[in-house]
């Protein structure tokens, strides 16, 4: 390839990942702007409410348990090189709070929700589903896109608050069982270590996670080519999508929050 | 009245539309026929705005449709998608009620429900089928839900998307015979796009061919069979040889040797 084609590619790859990242921002500018005017979907809502939050916690729930025993595992390993055994239980309720328990129920959801919602959205599209909304007067972004952000906005938190409580659990049931901590001292050190912005930072990162997670969803399902392969590659990148910017969010929002 | 004044569609280099003039008058049932990829479907979502054209007007009894308030202009519309388009998540009922249930004049539930009642037994389909879901349907009782659906709010025009594609000869009389029926009882003006031949003999008072982005011709359906125009003549026979290429000669010279 000549130098003048590698530099073509190069712009015509920066272009499309420029207008990709326009597009997504335009898009959940609308979406923000549906929010606040008539009509709403109050049972679309519930159902949303219902399928994002109250059937992802099992997924939510065993992940954090499991990533709770195993973290109090490994800082236990790793403490002991500097016989630090003793802040297992502060980092445990530290880590899950401010990194683990959002960014890996964000990443739980984003595998269940988001290719759910983009699947299903794609194949209302591939149906003709979206075209018979608007000739129906419904407006697709408030009737479909609008409900989904809301609750997943809304429920992302209360899963991570109910992941940290579970991952923290899982900590301390190593911590008892396998690593010799005394129950009573094990709690004691959690609570006197952690604190409110600890949690609270975890919350607002579950929020913004949670309306990346519906946003992609939406967004690729709207976009969604035609067939059965087009639903495939909606699904794909939107689930691809969602797990990159919650990432990248969580670095920002870390930034932001912990280091001035 | 709708007007079609020099429509243009293009999607890339592919254009779909290259200048399309047609009118369809009040009460009248318009069959618009072509073979598949001659840009029907993308000419009746362009008069319902789902598809924006390039060029040209569409007006509906004097009014651009691209103007004015948009939800008082769909709501003259009833339309019957060719895949039917049920909404999966809702029951039948809840599907033939969706326009009933939405908007400034939106009903009670239960008065909802009685209409769309009605409006199943008017296709044929009893109350056992109100609470079921699409996907426990056969095709053609999909196909006779989405008719009702889009006559429930007693629309002032009506398009119907390949009604009879997927279905049995039986069953595709069925749906030509309530959609000719529908239509003389409603008054209303319809627009229907096909290839089906039993349709076109079934549903149309008028005919517009659609091909190579404009229409070629145009006429009571009664006139069609008698009309000089090879194009038309092809394909309402279904003729093979004729100057509608049906496949790429040079493609199929080559494959010969």
């Amino acid at each position: 390839m000549t130098p003048a084609g590698l530099l073509a590619r190069l712009g015509r790859a920066t272009l499309g990942v420029l207008a990709a990242i326009g597009g997504i921002a335009m898009f959940a500018g609308s979406v923000v702007g549906h929010l606040f005017r008539p009509p709403f979907y109050p049972r679309e809502f519930a159902q949303q409410l219902l399928q994002i939050g109250w059937l992802s916690l099992p997924v939510v729930g065993l992940t954090a348990f499991f990533t709770g025993g195993a973290l109090a595992l490994q800082i236990y390993a790793g403490g002991a090189r500097f016989n630090a055994e003793a802040v297992v239980p502060s980092i445990v309720a530290i880590g899950m709070a401010r990194e683990l328990g959002p960014v890996l129920g964000g990443l739980m959801v984003a595998a269940r929700v988001t290719s759910s919602i983009a699947a299903e959205i794609g194949t209302m599209k591939v149906t003709e589903q979206i075209d018979a909304l608007v000739t129906l007067s419904t407006n697709p972004i408030k009737y479909l896109v609008v409900p989904r952000v809301l609750a997943a906005t809304l429920t992302v938190p209360l899963l991570v608050a109910v992941g940290d409580t579970i991952g923290i659990a899982g900590g301390w049931i190593v911590g008892i069982s396998q690593l010799g901590f005394n129950s009573a001292n094990y709690l004691k050190n959690t609570f006197d270590f952690l604190e409110p912005w600890d949690v609270g930072s975890g919350l607002v990162k579950g929020a913004a996670f949670g309306f990346i997670v519906a946003l992609m969803g939406c967004r690729y399902g709207m976009l969604s080519g035609r067939g059965a392969q087009g639903v495939g590659s909606a699904t794909k990148s939107a689930v691809a999508a969602a797990s990159v910017l919650i990432i990248a969010a969580n670095f920002l929002l870390t930034r932001l929050f912990f280091v001035t | 009245m709708i007007t079609l004044t020099g429509v243009h569609k293009a999607f890339g280099s592919n254009h779909v539309l290259q200048g399309v003039d047609l009118t369809i008058e009040r009460g009248t049932s318009m069959v618009i026929i072509g073979g598949s990829g001659t840009g029907k479907s993308v000419l009746l979502k362009c008069v319902l705005g789902l598809v924006t054209p390039d060029r040209g007007t569409i007006t509906l009894d004097g009014q651009d449709v691209t103007k004015g308030d948009r939800d008082a202009f769909l709501a003259r519309f009833g339309m019957l998608f060719q895949g039917g388009a049920l909404f999966d998540s809702l029951k039948v009922w809840e599907n033939v009620a969706f326009r009933l249930r939405r908007g400034p004049q939106k009903l009670p539930r239960d008065e909802a429900r009685a209409i769309a009642l009605e409006k199943l037994a008017r296709v044929g389909l009893g109350p056992r089928v109100a609470d079921l879901f699409p996907a426990e349907l056969s095709g053609g009782m999909q196909k006779r839900v989405s008719l009702a659906r889009a006559i429930a709010a007693t629309p002032e025009v009506i398009f119907f998307d390949e009604p009879t594609t997927g279905l049995d000869p039986i069953m595709s009389g069925v749906i030509n015979a309530l959609i000719r029926e529908i239509v003389t009882e409603m008054g209303v003006t319809a627009m229907t796009i096909t290839h089906d031949m039993s349709s076109v003999r079934a549903i149309a008072d008028q005919v517009a061919m659609l091909h190579g982005g404009v229409v070629r011709w145009t006429g009571p359906v009664a006139e069609m069979d008698r009309a000089p125009d090879p194009w038309l003549q092809q394909f309402i026979h279904g003729r093979a040889e004729g100057p509608i290429e049906t496949v790429d000669r040079r493609i199929a010279v080559a494959a010969k040797g």
